[in-house]
């Protein structure tokens, strides 16, 4: 179908590239401690790009369309399309990137896994009501282009993760982790770990006072409160555009000297690798901080051409949307203090393992803001109980040039980024009362 | 192909006594034109074919989405032995009439009518008044529009056709000065009228000229502060801060859930009404009937400051003793309906802007939304649009503020309600990941009391 699209589509322009998904999963998911439901979804879709008389169509399909139509939607969109200057990719070699496993886990075995990981966090606390949710998903990706350019990967995702609801009047904490791999995970005993950790640091509950005081964000609250915002900087697209925060600063050092970020879909069974990137443009490490400084953008095809500089294997698409840069998995160095003595080096702070909201304010901006939805009071160097009803703010260009300390220890969050914990020199924390 | 398509339907429900059995297929078509700074960067059009089953027996449910419309018999025979796999404490759906129907869109202006080109000369004039805007960095305008049509039949017999059409609108302008970034966005939705999307050329131009002024705009002071919400986002705050909580899924299962959201308790003052309901015509969270086949209704959460219902699907009525509300939906064939709000409403009180405003001595004027989010307990939400208040009249303006509470310390902390009704039609809500869908929400002006304000 794919070669038979592309064929088409060459017959009516200069150049023309097929994008293509097809997806299985299965996830089984739980509510209030019990099973609920199992799913199955299968979805097949395509996509094509052309370009004709200089400028790009687009049109993209799930299920079933007839090469023919889907031919006509792009040219009718052609002449009002952007300007192409991107050049699609011939044959290229590609780095070997595991991210397949052929292994099916049974629906049954997800089940059992699932109910047995709720039922270890439930055994000291069983107040807490848990949802839960295993799955697998298979794919194949072909990106093939009228240059002779042929991508082809297959990958399967294994995810697990656990939210657990405990109440009293109408107190709420929310505790959970998540892990997800291209492998099936065997033991979910370290997202249990987590989670009971959690409930119990969570156990007393304390106030901190409106003002200035040190953060440390563990690597989940890294993942959440601050990575989104700093890679939106970090987006060639954006950067294209003038409206990152780090236009004109390639080279300079804006963050503190001991930071160091890096993109790397290379890197073997993270659901976010693959070997070519969604324009068949080959996966490679690209260094983003490098010590402090500002080192790369990330780049596709047409964002590159207009930036005069080549794509990063950045490219991403949803089926239904032209490709545009965005990262893949993300690491950031580890420092040189372990966690255990950033907190001791605390004598009055906060630590943040999630804050809601973060991502809603003017993120290109690079501001972070929100409620800790999970957080601790640290006093003397220990932590002494959960705050509520605080919110967290800054600019993470302010907030990362002042980092008091990186984490010896990182961790790879949710299964897919890779993240130290951050101590960051006083943020303002606004508490009721 | 429709006729054959029901038959088909039909024919896959059959033979399925003793559990609940139903069948969902869609089609639908897109078109979209974005802009990123002065040139048109995406211009494209989708389409889409696909459907799903869903059984349930005794107590455990079975989902199966596709795209290939091939054996629907084999789909329903999968999502049945997945049901069946999981079990569980049996119990019926919460009886709704079956309904036999066929309702097309509601369709003030049709988008589909209107030619690409000119969709792209009405973009441009807009790209032309933000980029006349001095010190104007860049600007993103988003426009979609898209058409779904849904079939639904379930094993009690019914059948219904439903179509909607969606536009959508969003505009980002962007000042910038040296790392010192500034966005104000505009978002606008309907259902079936291009006309929402015409005529904003004083629109643009204002709020282009106000992510420049916002560069040498202060940042709040963080801390404590009398609050005045516009319209917009008093309705964002009534969608996080209330709506949410009032989805029975949240509740239906989980015994501390249900002691808070007793009905009878009280939640807020006298002059406290909130209403949810696709039944309400023509906004963006409107529709005949939910994806469960049930009718649309209109239903209090909150009247006169007292909790008197819920949004419900048939499984969590059935659960809670109470009747279906038609608020299961989900944004595509891909994902199964849980409980969503539709368009939420708080009702206009008597209080005008003016009288709101005029015995605050320092307090926050927060307008426009960039999002929001819930925990049930804790809520948070960003103001696009912040000025100060002083001695009762609105002052100087502020970057972009975030709003941050209890909910129900808040709800109780709401002291004035205005008689400016107005609709906010451009959110897209999101939920157990399905998002955007479409919702409106609603609200007059409204004053909190004691509300934390993020700042510096």
């Amino acid at each position: 179908m794919i070669e038979q699209l592309l064929n088409l589509a060459q017959r009516h322009c200069e150049a023309a590239e097929v994008f293509s998904i097809t997806q299985e999963s299965t996830p089984v998911r739980f509510e209030t401690n019990r099973l609920k439901e199992i799913t199955t979804r299968s979805s097949q879709g395509v996509a094509l790009r052309l370009i004709k008389d200089g400028r790009i169509g687009f049109a993209a399909s799930w299920g079933e369309v007839s090469p023919r139509a889907l031919v006509d939607m792009a040219l009718e969109t052609a002449p009002l399309g952007a300007a192409a200057h991107l050049e699609l990719p011939s044959l290229l070699p590609y780095p070997s990137v595991e991210i397949y496993d052929p292994a099916d886990v049974a629906v049954e075995t997800m089940v059992q896994m699932g109910q047995s990981l709720i039922d270890r966090v439930r055994q000291n606390t069983p107040d807490l009501q848990c949802e839960a949710h295993i799955g697998q998903t298979k794919m194949t990706v072909d990106i093939i282009n009228s240059q002779g350019g042929r991508g082809h990967y297959e990958k399967s995702v294994f995810g697990v993760g656990i939210e657990g609801t405990l109440i009293r009047g109408t107190d709420m904490l929310f505790v959970g982790d998540s892990f997800s791999s291209c492998q099936p995970i065997p033991d979910f005993a370290p997202i249990a770990e987590t989670t009971l950790e959690q409930l119990e640091l969570a156990k007393e509950t304390t106030t901190i006072k409106s003002g200035q005081w040190p953060v440390v964000f563990t690597p989940r609250g890294v993942a959440g409160a601050l990575l989104s915002p700093l890679l939106m900087g970090f987006n060639g697209k954006i950067v294209w555009q003038g409206a990152s925060p780090l236009v004109n600063k390639l080279g300079q050092r804006l963050f503190d000297p001991r930071l160091n970020l890096w993109d790397d879909a290379t890197i073997p069974l993270r659901p976010g690798s693959r070997p070519c990137d969604d324009e068949g443009v080959p996966s490679q490490r690209i260094t983003l901080i490098d010590q402090g400084a500002v080192a790369h953008f990330l780049y596709d095809l047409q964002t590159a051409a207009l930036s005069n500089t080549q794509s990063t294997g950045s490219a991403s698409r949803a089926l239904t949307s032209l490709p545009s840069p965005a990262s893949s998995t993300i690491i950031m160095g580890e420092g040189e203090t372990p966690y255990a003595d950033m907190i001791a080096n605390l004598k009055e702070g906060l630590v943040v393992e999630e804050l809601m909201g973060a991502g809603q304010g003017n993120v290109l901006g690079g501001e972070f803001s929100g409620n800790v939805l999970l957080g601790y009071k640290v006093e003397g160097g220990k932590i002494v109980g959960r705050v509520k009803d605080t919110m967290v703010s800054g600019n993470i260009y302010q907030a990362l040039a002042n980092i008091i300390a990186i984490g010896k220890e990182s961790l790879w969050v949710g299964g897919a980024i890779r993240l130290p914990a951050l101590c960051l020199g006083p943020l303002m924390v606004a508490s009721k009362g | 192909m429709v006729g054959d398509l029901r038959d088909q339907i039909t024919e896959a429900l059959k033979g399925h006594q003793g559990y609940y059995v139903e069948v969902r297929i869609e089609e639908g078509e897109a078109t979209r034109l974005s802009y990123r700074g002065r040139e048109l960067e995406d211009v494209g059009r989708t389409t889409s074919q696909g459907g799903n089953v869903r059984a349930l027996v005794d107590g455990g449910w079975g989902f199966a989405s596709f795209n290939d419309l091939g054996d629907l018999r084999e789909q329903v025979a999968s999502a049945v032995s997945q049901a069946r796999l999981v079990g569980g404490e049996s119990f019926r759906l919460a009886a709704s009439a079956s309904q036999v129907d066929i309702v097309g869109p509601t369709l003030k202006s049709d988008p589909r009518l209107i030619p690409l080109s000119e969709k792209k000369r009405l973009l441009d004039e807009y790209n032309d008044v933000l980029w006349a805007t001095p010190l104007l960095q860049t600007s993103t305008i988003g426009y979609g529009d898209g058409r779904r049509r849904i079939i639904f039949a379930n094993s009690e017999g019914s059948y219904i056709e439903q179509s909607r059409v969606d536009v959508t609108l969003r505009v980002t302008a962007v000042a910038r000065r040296n790392g010192d970034v500034q966005q104000v966005g505009m978002s606008i939705g309907s259902l079936g009228d291009f006309g929402v999307v015409e005529g904003l050329h004083d629109e643009i131009k204002v709020m282009a000229e106000r992510a420049v002024a916002m560069l040498d705009a202060p940042t709040a002071k963080g801390g404590e502060y009398t609050v005045v919400l516009d319209p917009i986002l008093a309705g964002v705050f009534v969608h996080e801060a209330f709506g949410h909580l009032s989805e029975s899924d949240f509740v239906y299962e989980n015994p501390s859930m249900r002691e808070i959201m007793v009905l009878g308790k009280r939640f807020g003052g006298q002059h406290l009404n909130i209403v949810d309901g696709a039944a309400i015509p023509d906004l963006r969270g409107s529709f005949h009937y939910d994806e469960e086949g049930v009718p649309a209704a209109r239903t209090y959460l909150i009247r006169e400051g007292v909790l008197v219902g819920r949004l419900h699907s048939r499984e969590t009525a059935a659960k809670m003793g109470e009747a279906p509300t038609g608020n299961a939906r989900a944004i595509d064939y891909r994902h199964p309906p849980i409980v969503r709000m539709t368009n939420t409403i708080i009702e206009p009180g008597n209080v005008s802007f003016e009288d709101m405003i005029s015995d605050i001595e320092e307090g926050i004027y927060a307008k426009n939304w960039y999002g929001g989010t819930t925990s049930m307990e804790m809520f948070t939400f960003s103001a696009g649009e912040a000025y100060m208040i002083r001695h009762g009249k609105v002052a100087e303006l502020l970057r972009p503020v975030m709003l941050t509470g209890n909910v129900f310390q808040t709800l109780e902390n709401i002291d004035a309600i205005g008689n400016d009704l107005d609709m906010n039609q451009g959110g897209g809500c999101g939920k157990a990941g399905q998002m955007p869908l479409p919702v409106s929400n609603g609200s007059p002006h409204i004053r909190i009391r004691k509300c934390v304000v993020g700042g510096k």
